[in-house]
């Protein structure tokens, strides 16, 4: 296990491997409850290698939540295309998978049943499922909580089931979108680790929203960061840091610091504009 | 907590407010402040009830009657009302014709329909069961569609990721994940069902015998009367009761459970 991951830490340049995801020149708006429109995405445009790891970072409102929804296919880009192998994607589906802040399990089915439940979609057999959910439920150290309800378990199991859910169909691609953000400090830590080490196991491409810099960084190959809202790519920061890493590294550490100070010139930027034309507040 | 200190934990408050009824009810029968054929002491109504619990117009053949008659038209009433509810959520139009007569009906009590009732189907069976349904269609209806609009996108999003869509969603997804608002709607409609009944056995509308009935048939014994109040109430306690186990299964079973 431990060999394996080593071999598997230096993580090649992208230009070595296919183009997973493309979003190319995406534009999309809102029309809100009161009828304002709001451009959330602006002329949006990036690459996400197969088996890359891409973290989208930026202020709240900036429409990274809605990068998400346009990959995972619940939404469709007012102008621009989106792509996964080249084809468009025009609905969710199987090789893709989406995890949220809330765990959102299906809260009248134990954790097993609810791991089972996109493999049942799938039409396999029960001696299939078991075997596959029983493999998954050991990798997110679940094993002996197979039973319970989802209520029985503290925060950070339901989130370990839900990310059981999500890869028990082994999609392409796993997206993200803020997957800690309501749990405490030492939990998203413990968290963010094991993801790590589940992610060099299977190698998947990763596209993960956070606004949290440090997170983004101590998981990322690449860190796009977007402008506030209408959001639009500022910077990337590749990660060369090989992996297994910890949040001590000097390197991530500079980065982090970096990418802070980038992002608060950007909040202090749309701040001021935000006051300019207080209209659009 | 063991299990005898939790019953009694639920009983003592219960039956300390039976006893200051009749205390308080008791007492003031002793002052004899007030005619005892306006106020009968308890023991005449328990007189009362005892006596008149078989035979023809007994009691016990009276709420069998009321039961079977509301057991029969509520589950009318839950098919269709379950059914215009799914399509008041499913499409728009609906919602806005449908829907609307919905909230009108529930606006009008049951038993204003009483007299169109009676001219339609003279004072019949059909007259009743009219009335009730009237009254239980809109109830179930609407409780339906809120909660189908109340189950959480999350879920739904969550679902679809997955892939499930059109009909495999609705059902692997959103019937089950809207069961506790719809039971909840279900509590609500038993019982404006059930005072629909009541309302039209008073008017002597229907054949075989109620407990509406016998609460008109016994204005002269007002301890029959209150004996017959007394009957209601408890049934009405006893199936309130009974859905109230369901929920706590339901709700308990997610972790939704509100502590009562």
């Amino acid at each position: 296990m431990t060999s394996s991951r080593a071999a598997l830490s230096i993580v090649p340049e992208p230009a070595d491997r296919p183009v997973k995801l493309s979003v190319r020149g995406v534009r999309k708006s809102y029309t809100t409850g009161s009828g304002t429109r709001i451009a959330a995405l602006e002329d949006v445009s990036f690459d996400v290698a197969t088996g890359e790891f891409v973290c989208l970072i930026g202020p709240s409102g900036c429409g990274k939540s809605t990068i998400l929804s346009l990959l995972a296919g619940l939404e469709r880009p007012d102008e621009g295309e989106v792509l996964i192998d080249g084809r468009p994607i025009v609905e969710p589906g199987p090789d893709r998978a989406l995890l949220f802040q809330d765990p959102a399990l299906f809260p009248w089915l134990s954790v097993r049943q609810n791991v089972e439940y996109a493999l049942r979609l799938r039409g396999l057999g029960p001696a299939e499922i078991r075997e596959t959910v029983d493999g998954w439920l050991a990798k997110v150290h679940l094993s002996a909580f197979a039973d319970l309800q989802p209520h029985e378990l503290s925060g950070g199991m339901r989130h370990r089931a839900a990310l059981a859910r999500a890869l028990s169909c082994q999609p392409d691609v796993l997206l993200a979108d803020e997957p800690f953000g309501a749990l405490d400090a030492q939990m998203r830590e413990i968290l963010q680790k094991e993801l790590q080490l589940v992610w060099t196991e299977l190698g998947n491409t990763f596209v993960f929203v956070t606004h949290n810099v440090r997170e983004a960084v101590f998981l990322a190959d690449r860190v796009i960061v977007l402008s506030a809202r209408p959001g639009t790519p500022l910077e990337e920061y590749r990660i060369s840091t090989p992996r297994p890493r910890s949040f001590e590294d000097v390197l991530v550490a500079k980065v982090v610091l970096d990418i802070h100070e980038h992002l608060a010139k950007e909040v202090e930027r749309a701040t001021r504009e935000e006051g300019l034309r207080p209209g659009l507040a | 907590m063991p299990r005898a200190k939790r019953v009694f934990d639920q009983v003592w408050p219960r039956a300390a407010l039976v006893g200051a009824i009749l205390l308080v009810w008791w007492a003031v029968y002793e002052t004899g402040l007030i005619d005892p054929d306006k106020l009968p002491s308890p023991a005449d109504v328990w007189n009362a009830f005892t006596s008149n619990l078989t035979g023809e117009d007994g009691l016990l053949p009276a709420a069998r009657g009321s039961l079977i008659r509301l057991a029969f038209v509520l589950s009318v009433a839950v098919v269709v009302g379950t059914l215009i509810g799914f399509a008041m959520v499913a499409s728009v139009a609906v919602q806005r014709s449908i829907g609307t007569l919905m909230t009108a009906l529930q606006a009008l009590p049951s038993i204003a329909w009483l007299p169109l009732a009676i001219v339609w189907f003279d004072f019949s069976e059909r007259a009743v069961m009219f009335v009730v349904f009237i009254g239980g269609v809109p109830a179930v209806a609407i409780a339906t569609a809120i909660s189908i609009r109340q189950v959480p996108p999350t879920l739904t999003r969550a679902a679809r990721t997955m892939g499930a869509k059109g009909w495999t969603l609705q059902w692997t997804v959103v019937l089950p994940a809207c069961v506790p608002g719809y039971w909840t709607g279900l509590q609500q409609a038993w019982a404006v069902a059930w005072r629909a009944l009541l309302a039209a056995e008073i008017i002597r509308v229907g054949a075989a015998r109620g407990l509406g009935h016998l609460l008109e048939a016994s204005a002269q014994d007002i301890s029959l009367i209150i004996a017959v109040m007394g009957v209601i109430v408890v049934i009405g306690l006893a199936i309130d009761y009974g859905f109230s186990i369901v929920d706590r299964r339901i709700r308990g079973k997610r972790g939704s459970l509100v502590p009562a």
